[in-house]
């Protein structure tokens, strides 16, 4: 597929970056305001809350991390306005004023003092104007670099490293060239290729940035572990789908860079990048939580290979499934927007499935919506770095 | 037809992709990388996304895949076997 002058249809936010979606998130500080967000939701046909269970008493770099999501997740390009709700008025704004750096319409509600019927009476007035203002906004036609793509991969099998992550790396080696902003991540899953990942780093710096998080991430599994963690990492499904060690899935896993694109930064979690090219960010392997990550991180559009059969979706990240196991294309098929099983088969090329994952994510840049967008899957999980006080 | 792929020549073990296999099965294997095909008599029943061994190994053996070591072996495997949790282990944790 020659990419040269591709275009896609899209939002134009007030700060320059460019969403694919439009949607109006009502957003939770804390458990505690998980239902009056969730009424608001019930309340404005077309708004999003995204409940979910933390924001109370963490402190230090926890905290950080849970305001950096927060934050993330309200200026994605995705989002087109926020409605801010808290159990106080303090870290609701604080949330608020950094979303609000964006420029977008964001406004914020505390409870204490209100009760959550008078909070949801004026949080979903102001829902509704957002919602219908938003609602006037048009796509327009926006260069294929204003894209960020992000990538993860989850219930892998051996068929994941044969077929489906190769795939993604053969689309990451079409849009690197391009000035696509691209991202990759899961730092213990890239325990026995992690050699691989440093060689492709740009540069020295880069190197010992990637070493750093890596050994770092190895230090938490030496010191937290109970066994060789048969029971986690491969997972339960993964072994049922024929991976045997880490070592094996993460060569899978390693493949989603393709064999040209090189490594240009290393992101902390939830950690916006400064410049196009391909990241690294330090994070959890679960898919839930990475995906998360990578939408707080300003991603726009998701390449999520599997082979068990992973149905993960994201609130406001289009996830676009692929999967190279025939079994699970028949058994469940309502969950892949890719078929690349024909790899295994010889009758696809890696050029060919590169770029029918490239013309899926065209058209779900352009508003297809993807399985697990048409599912309902709205997995919003937050990673935390220890205990609360 | 392809009963199982190779990533790279000199790896000592294939996947399997079709469903199933059976002991005794003659099976055609792809070696991706070098686009050349091999051939392997299954000595064990093996799902789709399992590997089957294609050397026969020795407690301690190091299992190249990709062209890189993916852990070591922890019971004897012969040629043709199910090469699994069950007889290989991670070297890492």
């Amino acid at each position: 597929m020659n990419l040269s002058n591709s275009k896609f249809f899209g939002y134009k936010r007030e700060n320059g970056r460019v969403g694919v979606r439009n949607h109006v998130v009502i957003l939770p500080v804390d458990d505690l305001s998980n239902a009056a967000a969730q009424a608001v939701e019930h309340n404005i046909k077309g708004t999003m809350a995204l409940p979910h269970p933390y924001g109370r008493l963490q402190f230090g770099a926890d905290l950080e991390l849970h305001f950096r999501t927060l934050i993330g997740t309200g200026s994605n390009p995705n989002v087109a306005a926020v409605v801010v709700i808290g159990i106080e008025d303090g870290w609701a704004k604080k949330v608020a004023d950094g979303i609000a750096a964006t420029g977008k319409p964001v406004a914020f509600f505390g409870i204490e003092g209100h009760g959550d019927h008078e909070t949801i009476r004026r949080a979903s007035q102001q829902a509704r104007e957002f919602l219908q203002a938003a609602s006037e906004l048009r796509r327009e036609e926006r260069p294929l670099k204003d894209l960020w793509v992000s990538t993860k991969c989850g219930e892998s099998d051996t068929t994941s490293g044969i077929g489906a992550n190769p795939t993604v790396g053969n689309a990451f080696d079409k849009l690197y060239p391009h000035g696509v902003t691209l991202v990759f991540g899961e730092t213990t899953e890239l325990t026995g290729g992690e050699q691989l990942v440093a060689a492709r780093c740009r540069n020295d710096e880069v190197r010992r940035k990637f070493q750093f998080v890596f050994d770092r991430y190895q230090e938490v599994i030496q010191r937290h572990k109970t066994n060789d963690l048969t029971d986690s990492q491969p997972t339960k499904g993964n072994i049922t789908g024929g991976l045997t060690t880490i070592e094996e899935k993460a060569l899978g896993n390693i493949q989603k860079i393709g064999r040209k694109c090189v490594i240009d930064g290393v992101l902390d979690k939830a950690e916006t990048p400064t410049a196009p090219g391909l990241w690294f960010m330090d994070s959890s392997s679960a898919a839930a939580e990475m995906v998360t990550l990578c939408a707080a991180a300003g991603y726009v559009v998701h390449f999520f290979p599997t082979g068990q059969g992973n149905v993960i979706g994201n609130p406001i990240l289009p996830v676009i499934k692929l999967c190279a196991n025939p079994r699970t294309v028949r058994t469940m098929p309502e969950h892949i927007d890719v078929d690349v099983s024909g790899i295994t088969r010889k009758e696809l090329n890696m050029d060919q499935a590169g770029d029918k994952l490239l013309d899926c994510m065209f058209r779900t840049a352009n508003g297809r919506l993807t399985a697990a967008e048409a599912l309902g899957h709205r997995e919003f999980v937050l990673t935390r770095l220890y205990e609360s006080a | 037809m392809i009963h199982f792929v190779v990533h790279e020549e000199g790896d000592g073990v294939g996947v399997v992709v079709v469903e199933g296999i059976q002991s005794g099965n003659v099976l055609t294997g792809w070696i991706m990388e070098d686009d050349k095909d091999i051939s392997v008599t299954a000595r064990s029943d093996i799902p789709i996304g399992h590997k089957v061994a294609l050397k026969d190994y020795r407690p301690g053996d190091t299992v190249i895949k990709y062209g890189v070591d993916i852990g070591k072996v922890v019971a004897p495997i012969a040629k043709g076997e199910h090469l699994h949790v069950h007889n290989v282990k991670t070297k890492r944790w």
